[in-house]
């Protein structure tokens, strides 16, 4: 997912071009205040003329209790938009308020339902409810984790190991795990950092996440490359699903590869395996099959 | 030393029998950093001449105080490759009576050489030069390296100065220009700024759009069907050009290909790998920075040619008919597959033609590299503001939307699209643009033709209109 500024035209005319699998126009922190409704009307308008193909479209919007929010939600509805992701989210509550402003303006223009919500959790209050968050509402789509106001929030800092945020990362993949929603980590700053950039990315990787946020095309192909599997995986999930094919179709239960016993939890991750290399483009759906 | 050519700068003009109307040269070595064409049509100016003709390689930013000079009929005609900055504006708003003549590197040397342009006295800056006119681009006080452009003025000038900052003692070689055809030798306080003459390796661009490019341009090369060992390689200065030498490298590495030489304007980039070994043999018509412009000193295999073995069209053996693949950028290419290089979207002349037009038409697969779009002006157009490069002789147009192929090269569309890249129709690319951007208004160009395009075999490819 790239962060592009709402209120940059040149950036979010061309963001798509990259290949993000997901692009978060910003209307919050990254558009001074004086610029809000500028950005509004840009955004408004990106979404519903530039053509990004197939690229899942968020928005960020101000919170709900700025006098921005609600306007935010009015004008990225209205234009079609698929996800918004509401910031500093801390309450189950707050999930629902988003939802009814939402379905307001869902019912006004006949398109009910359609909006997905991704929540932003940004502080030790959010974590504490990341369980209640993520299932505060069926549009709920995903949580992702806010660092910077998180880690202000515990009165630490942020460091290259990230080990302030190992709880709230371990807290929202269990939290999105439990809800059966995804999961996504916090951007990674410094751009000429790109092998403290990839270490970070194995460690979220390995935690569970979906994916990462970033704010520069030069990061995707770095989260690219860490999530997509290698061909020595694809191959071993193929095996792995070939031979529980095999099994269901003798009726049995129990299989074995390479003399290792499979079970549901290693189908399982070897479908996911495949499913990575298929959205990688590594391999087409077809030979996924 | 005895037959000493050394004489002031004002002896050299006056010794040369120079006369109004005639035509006096200069080359482009020393890019922004030059000195020598205004000292030296200062000098003309104060001596009183007028009508004369100024034919130089290229000319830039540096050389706007020419405008006075075209205002007061010293100077009355131009000719060169390119124009930019405050002489460049004042041009297209139409300056001068005599349209300015815009010639490739190639099509110059070939003008030069069958007398089409002909060159009176020929003002040749050099970086040393011993007191005979054994003149290099190498010297004490800056470097330039090859000196290919002002090679076919030196041999063909009916009369030839050498100006240097560093007289050297003779024999002042190996020498790039040789003293058999100088008559002068000035020696002035500087030629140029050192640090604009050659700047440090240009740094690898970070532009994402650039890099995006870059390895779309480099998986069709990879792919093209001309990515063999032994193959030749031209790219330019621009960012996706130089990033793209870094993929074209890395895959030259892993499949063990070698190729056979690179040419053109030479950068870091490429004496890089031709010391590691993966290109054989640098053909070097002008050296586009400090480390280029200090291996051709001592690089055997790193070699200068000029502007004639380069590029010309009417030189069998000059060294784009060997060139394989090129990579150009473009302002503009059309759906038609032309391409401007020159002439602004505003309607103003803000380029060069350099070797575009010439690597495109020898090389068997040209690749033009530009960005859909460049904020909000689109480089992908239904027709070219100006003709510079013929759609006949562009191959491939690479924009970060998608690849299209000229349909007069379908078996390279077919080897792309069976790597998986995405080809489509020019016109798709065009209409992609348009639907961005909308429609742009037609330039409020006047009714004077301010500039003539020549093709490369001498006759007229277009003309620039002054813009209101």
């Amino acid at each position: 997912m790239m962060f592009v500024p709402g209120n940059n035209p040149g950036m979010m005319a061309d963001a798509h071009i990259y290949g993000p699998d997901s692009i978060m126009l910003d209307l919050e922190d990254s558009v001074t205040m004086a610029e809000k409704d500028a950005a509004r009307l840009l955004v408004h308008n990106a979404l519903k003329t530039i053509d990004y193909g197939k690229t899942e479209m968020v928005v960020r919007i101000n919170p709900l209790n700025t006098p921005y929010g609600k306007k935010d939600v009015e004008a990225v509805v209205k234009a079609g938009v698929d996800v918004i992701r509401m910031p500093k989210t801390e309450t189950a509550d707050e999930v629902r308020e988003l939802e009814a402003e939402i379905l307001k303006v869902e019912t006004e223009i006949g398109r009910v339902g359609e909006t997905r919500i991704m929540a932003a959790i940004e502080s030790a209050l959010g974590i504490v409810n990341a369980y209640a968050i993520a299932t505060a509402s069926p549009r709920m789509m995903g949580i992702a984790l806010g660092a910077e106001d998180y880690s202000a929030n515990l009165k630490t800092n942020r460091t290259p190991g990230g080990a302030e945020l190992l709880l709230a990362r371990e807290q929202i993949v269990v939290a999105a795990r439990a809800a059966g929603i995804c999961c996504f980590d916090t951007v990674y700053s410094n751009l000429d950092d790109m092998e403290t950039f990839r270490k970070e990315v194995e460690l979220i990787k390995t935690l569970g996440f979906d994916g990462k946020s970033i704010i520069n095309p030069r990061q995707i192909e770095v989260v690219n490359e860490v999530f997509t599997p290698t061909e020595k995986e694809i191959n071993k999930a193929r095996a792995v699903v070939a031979a529980i094919k095999e099994a269901q179709a003798k009726g049995s239960g129990v299989i074995a590869v390479n003399g290792k016993m499979v079970d549901r939890p290693v189908v399982l991750r070897a479908e996911r395996t495949i499913a990575l290399a298929v959205a990688a483009g590594v391999i087409s759906e077809e030979e996924a099959l | 030393m005895r037959n000493s050519k050394v004489v002031s700068l004002e002896e050299a003009i006056r010794r040369s029998g120079l006369q109004n109307g005639q035509t006096i040269s200069f080359h482009h070595h020393f890019r922004g950093g030059d000195k020598v064409v205004n000292m030296v049509v200062d000098k003309l100016a104060q001596m009183g001449f007028k009508d004369l003709k100024l034919a130089a390689s290229s000319l830039s930013d540096v050389h706007a105080p020419l405008v006075e000079h075209i205002k007061n009929g010293v100077i009355t005609g131009i000719s060169t490759s390119g124009l930019r900055g405050a002489l460049a504006d004042a041009i297209s708003h139409g300056l001068m009576e005599e349209p300015v003549v815009f010639r490739s590197h190639g099509g110059r040397g070939s003008a030069i050489a069958n007398g089409e342009l002909k060159i009176d006295v020929a003002f040749l800056g050099a970086c040393s030069s011993d007191e005979l006119g054994n003149a290099t681009g190498h010297g004490a006080n800056s470097i330039c390296g090859s000196l290919g452009y002002a090679l076919p003025d030196a041999r063909y000038a009916s009369h030839v100065v050498v100006l240097t900052d560093d007289l050297v003692a003779y024999p002042n070689m190996p020498q790039s220009i040789s003293a058999a055809d100088v008559e002068s030798v000035v020696v002035v306080d500087s030629v140029g700024d050192s640090t604009k003459i050659a700047a440090g390796a240009i740094r690898d661009s970070k532009n994402p759009r650039d890099i995006l490019l870059a390895k779309q341009a480099a998986k069709v090369i990879i792919n093209s069907g001309y990515f063999q060992d032994g193959f030749s390689i031209q790219t330019g200065t621009g960012g996706a050009s130089l990033a793209a030498v870094k993929y074209i490298r890395e895959e030259m590495i892993n499949r063990g290909i070698k190729a056979s030489f690179a040419l053109g304007g030479i950068t870091a980039h490429m004496v890089k790998l031709h010391q590691e070994g993966l290109i054989g043999t640098l053909i070097d018509v002008q050296s586009f920075d400090k480390v280029a412009a200090e291996s051709i000193a001592v690089d055997p295999a790193h070699r200068e040619v000029s502007a004639v073995e380069y590029a010309s069209g009417q030189h069998l053996g000059s060294a784009t008919h060997a060139l394989d693949i090129v990579i150009l950028s473009a302002l503009e290419v059309d759906t038609d597959f032309n391409v401007n290089v020159l002439v602004g979207s505003d309607g103003i002349i803000r380029g060069a033609i350099g070797g575009h037009q010439d690597t495109a038409a020898d090389s068997a697969l040209s690749i033009i590299v530009c960005p859909l779009l460049r904020g909000r002006i689109p480089c992908v157009v239904p027709h070219v503001t100006t003709l510079i490069t013929p759609g006949p002789s562009v191959d491939v147009v690479v924009t970060e939307y998608g690849i299209a192929v000229n349909p007069g090269r379908p078996e390279i569309a077919q080897r792309l699209k069976e790597a998986g890249l995405k080809v489509v129709p020019i016109t798709e690319l065009a209409a992609k643009a348009s639907s961005i951007i909308g429609k742009p208004d037609p330039l409020p160009f006047g009714d004077k033709v301010v500039g003539v395009v020549m093709n490369r075999d001498g006759s007229v490819l277009d003309k620039i209109y002054n813009i209101q």
